[in-house]
């Protein structure tokens, strides 16, 4: 952390999004976590995201639970709505806010404790209901707040801080979250933000479920020899097999691809999502084959990394549910109330 | 691009704006931090150890360190830089103890100079604490050259130059006033000095000869000569109506000082537009607040005269077509315009001159009678015969006279050593650490939002009564310590030591001013595009790691707008940034003396 608040002063020739924000204007409260931590540079990547995607600050909710993790929806987006819920409670508290206002962009910000001990059902039922919102773990394989004990995402073999050696088998929240029908699975690294930006846009512009499991190394208690999730091993150990491009509605691709090896997706709202595979026997598409080929890779300790399984157009919590168009707040009071005549009628149905 | 050599000391003097444009590289955000804390002794000695006048200079300089200031980049207005100097010589105590010790046994070499202004008695200043014996010639009744004669006093007070000269003087210089130098061959001629140093600057005023000059001469006033006339007391009134030829500093001084003899009416003239003006835009402005009225494009055609007086000027009145890069392309005259007036002051230019130097003495002239100096050396074509300030290269400010005199002072070490003088030491850079603890450094390195402070001037009413009456009061404490903390600091370094980054791009994410970068290498314009915020300033340099042990990749600095806040040294965790303090070495004379000290076998 910093005892100095990041001064407001930008750079004279800063850019502007579309709404005449800076990036500056996307940052939030100064950061408490220690120096180095993975992930303020999640924070950083959630705010160029959001710039240059123009959401408007009052149109996004940041929603988490309880962690280092959690910690970070303050460091970003200070105009946005903030919900910072119980141990693991994060997905329930999206749930209804959503139900009740399906028009704002949710991210929910989480960490491997938060999401994959406390808080394994909730996160497996936000899955299940395909709520429409953007789920980010801060994945580092230790309790930080707690210092440094093992987390579920530990790998085997993986040594702590102290040097004791974990030999419980880990959870894999990408693989989890296949199994569980997501349609939106990604994996990155805190350190590789021209992956982990455009994922990021992409993740909130996907209509339904995304999952982005980043890999934020824990500076203070598992950035040692031996860890598997420290900044070297993990930057040794990863292996980007798509590479996604987001394009926003109003621009060109500009880009060259080589054929056959470049996926166009258009989305919901008519913007794009262009996947670039950089493993050429990897198929995005069929999630039997992903799950089989991410969990060999694991095997061989690399993890792969990119937008790995994507399925979009799948109905998500609202279409399912037969929800009303719009927000709740905004809908007329001449239909929520039945009127007395209306009422003579649902009384008598239990006469 | 290849890794920034920081070894090499001009690498993070360039960072320090101010102190690379200050031509005797004074070390100005020490300064003002020492103001900051109150201690203005120290910032007034940190200050005359480079410059030597800090109280006159923080009137009068023509701070080429403002317009460099990083401050003015980041935001519209530079550091008050010039103003905290003359805070510290304002508020400073005695300083006598603190001055070099003057060795009473001298060392038997003799130094003769020649003009008792800047140049020569930074000569002085720098020799005598070495055991020479100095002797200054001066003309006039009193030292101080043009720096009495040329400045009013009510932007330089008396006792101000006094105290600063007197300082020197007390070392023991032979000071020989009312003792004009008519021939050199004759100073030369009974062989008393080692060495010569003229710093005699540039006392010829530029004529300018038009019909009805010589009719109209008894109104018609060569504006240094005028000024000198003035601060001597031989003047006290001049005419109701008073029209200034030229716009450059001594023109601003002109009109000023008109106003407080009795003019009335004063205009200064000027042959072009605004943006070609040579006065420095402060000094402008404090003319046009005493309602001087500036006019443009009129190019002076004769004097007129009647009746055997002064009755005018004529003048052409211009129009320039002027380009996209602001040079004028076409001019033409669109009339014919005549300005009344009583008196007429000339100020455009003045140029050194040397009737007094005899041809065939060995020192060389150019075609345009000026002596051929070296550049570094400052010696003239004659071994032993040294030029410096004004006197070498014609006009410009004080602070490059004192930087030309303290490397002639070298000079004249060197030669009457009897060492090569052209072989001098290089500069220096020190580095030390500013971390004091987790997130503490020994600096204010928050970011203060303050605006620049307005130095408050005598009221309108008042500073015309007496000629004397010093029109800026100097800043009140609350300015003071405003104006101190909006300097950047940015003498306190971020160095970066590529093996220990880990690449968690903490630095990046957190720095305000998105000067930092991780990315391939590349070459340097194509780099710059690349950055996170594109370096498009190319005076500034961009700061290249050697390659990071995690991804082979750099990390890229662009110094530009570096606010030098050091958080990305607080967020590092492995403290591969970290802030340090350059101290720029530029030798003197004393630095020679000691290293040639150094060299001299050593008795076992």
């Amino acid at each position: 952390m910093t005892f100095i608040a990041k001064p407001k002063i930008a750079h004279p020739s800063l850019p502007r999004n579309p709404l005449g924000m800076t990036r500056r204007d996307y940052e939030g409260a100064l950061s408490t976590l220690c120096a180095g931590c993975g992930h303020d540079s999640i924070t950083a990547a959630v705010v160029e995201a959001c710039w240059e995607l123009a959401i408007e600050p009052q149109n996004l909710v940041k929603l988490s639970g309880i962690g280092c993790s959690s910690k970070t929806t303050a460091y970003f987006v200070n105009g946005a709505h903030g919900f910072n819920s119980v141990h693991g409670r994060m997905p329930s508290i999206a749930m209804g806010a959503n139900a009740a206002n399906r028009n704002l962009h949710y991210i929910g910000v989480s960490g491997d404790g938060d999401t994959l001990s406390i808080g394994l059902g909730q996160f497996c039922h936000a899955i299940r209901r395909n709520l429409n919102m953007l789920y980010i773990i801060e994945n580092n394989g230790v309790y930080g707040l707690t210092k440094g004990q093992f987390s579920a995402s530990a790998d085997v073999g993986s040594k702590a801080k102290k040097g004791e050696t974990n030999f419980q088998p880990p959870i894999d929240a990408v693989l989890l979250a296949l199994t569980l029908g997501a349609s939106f699975v990604a994996r990155s690294f805190s350190g590789d933000k021209e992956q982990l930006v455009p994922l990021i846009q992409a993740g909130l512009k996907h209509k339904g479920f995304a999952l982005i499991d980043v890999l934020s190394p824990c500076v203070t208690f598992n950035d040692h020899e031996g860890s598997t999730k420290s900044y070297a091993y993990t930057r040794e150990h990863y292996e980007p097999a798509i590479h996604t491009d987001f394009v926003p509605l109003q621009q060109a691709i500009t880009a060259e691809y080589a054929a056959g090896a470049t996926l166009p997706v258009v989305l919901h709202d008519g913007s794009r999502i262009v996947l670039r595979k950089l493993d050429a026997s990897y198929d995005p598409t069929d999630r039997a084959a992903c799950a089989a080929t991410i969990q060999e890779r694991l095997k061989e300790e690399e993890y792969l990394t990119g937008l790995l399984f994507f399925e979009p157009g799948q109905p998500e919590f609202h279409d399912l549910n037969g929800t009303p168009e719009g927000a709740l707040n905004a809908v007329p009071y001449e239909a929520l109330s039945p009127g007395s005549a209306g009422m003579q009628k649902i009384l008598a149905r239990y006469r | 691009m290849h890794p920034t050599d920081t070894s090499h000391p001009d690498y993070f003097h360039k960072v320090v704006d101010c102190q690379w444009a200050c031509p005797a590289h004074t070390d100005v955000p020490e300064y003002i931090r020492l103001i900051a804390q109150g201690r203005f002794t120290d910032a007034y000695m940190v200050n005359r150890q480079s410059n030597v006048f800090p109280g006159i200079l923080g009137r009068v300089c023509d701070r080429p360190c403002e317009p460099a200031c990083r401050r003015g980049r980041v935001e519209k207005k530079p550091v008050a830089i010039c103003r905290l100097k003359r805070v510290a010589a304002d508020y400073r105590d005695d300083v006598t103890s603190l001055l070099p010790k003057i060795p009473r046994l001298k060392n038997g070499k003799h130094i003769a100079c020649i003009g008792a202004g800047c140049a020569s008695l930074t000569v002085a200043n720098d020799l005598m604490p070495l055991g020479y014996e100095v002797t200054i010639f001066e003309q006039y009744a009193e030292p101080g050259g043009l720096m009495r004669t040329n400045i009013p006093a009510f932007r330089l007070p008396q006792q101000v130059l006094g105290d600063e000269i007197g300082m020197i003087l007390d070392m023991g210089v032979d000071l020989k006033l009312n003792h004009p130098i008519q021939s050199l061959r004759a100073l030369l001629k009974d062989d008393r000095y080692d060495a010569v140093f003229i710093g005699s600057g540039a006392p010829q005023g530029k004529e300018l000869s038009l019909p009805g000059r010589s009719e109209g001469a008894a109104n018609i006033h060569i504006g240094i000569a005028w000024l000198g006339a003035v601060a001597f007391g031989h003047l006290d009134k001049i005419g109701e109506r008073v029209l200034i030829i030229g716009v450059g500093n001594t023109a601003m001084d002109c009109c000023r000082t008109s106003l407080r003899l009795g003019a009335q009416r004063v205009k200064v003239m000027a042959r072009k537009p605004r943006s070609f003006f040579k006065a420095s835009a402060w000094e402008l402005e404090d003319a046009e607040e005493e309602h001087v009225e500036i006019v443009v494009n009129r190019v002076p055609k004769s004097f007129v005269v009647a009746n055997g007086r002064l009755a005018g000027m004529l003048f052409d009145k211009m129009e320039y077509d002027i380009d996209a890069d602001g040079r004028i392309t076409a001019e033409r005259v669109v009339s014919e315009e005549f300005e009344a007036a009583d008196d007429v002051i000339l100020a455009i230019g003045q140029e050194n001159a040397f009737p007094w130097i005899e041809r065939d003495l060995g020192i060389e002239f150019d075609q345009w009678n000026v002596p051929l100096v070296d550049l570094k050396t400052f010696q003239s074509t004659q071994p032993g015969i040294f030029f410096g300030g004004d006197a070498a290269f014609g006009p410009k400010n004080i602070i490059w006279a004192v930087e030309q005199a303290h490397q002639a002072a070298i000079s004249v070490h060197k030669h009457c050593q009897g060492e090569p003088i052209s072989e001098r030491l290089g500069p220096g850079m020190n580095l030390q650490s500013r971390k004091m603890g987790m997130h503490e450094w020994s600096y204010a390195n928050d970011y203060t939002p303050f605006e620049r402070r307005l130095m408050p001037h005598v009221s309108l009413k008042e500073r015309f009564k007496k000629l004397d009456i010093e029109v800026e009061l100097g800043f009140t404490a609350e300015q003071v310590a405003a104006e101190a903390q909006r300097c950047l600091n940015c003498d306190v370094q971020t160095v970066f030591d590529a093996k220990l980054c880990i690449e968690c791009d903490a630095c990046i994410d957190i720095c305000p001013v998105d000067c930092l970068t991780i990315t391939a290498n590349g070459e340097e314009a194509e780099l710059r595009t690349r950055l996170k915020a594109p370096a498009l300033n190319t005076a500034q340099a961009l700061y290249v790691s050697r390659a990071l042990p995690q991804t082979g990749r750099v990390m890229v600095k662009d110094e530009d707008v570096c606010v030098h806040c050091g958080l990305c040294a607080e967020r590092c965790p492995t403290a591969a940034w970290d802030m340090q303090k350059s101290y720029v070495h530029w030798p003197l004379a004393v630095d020679e003396a000691r290293a040639a000290i150094e060299r001299e076998p050593k008795i076992a």
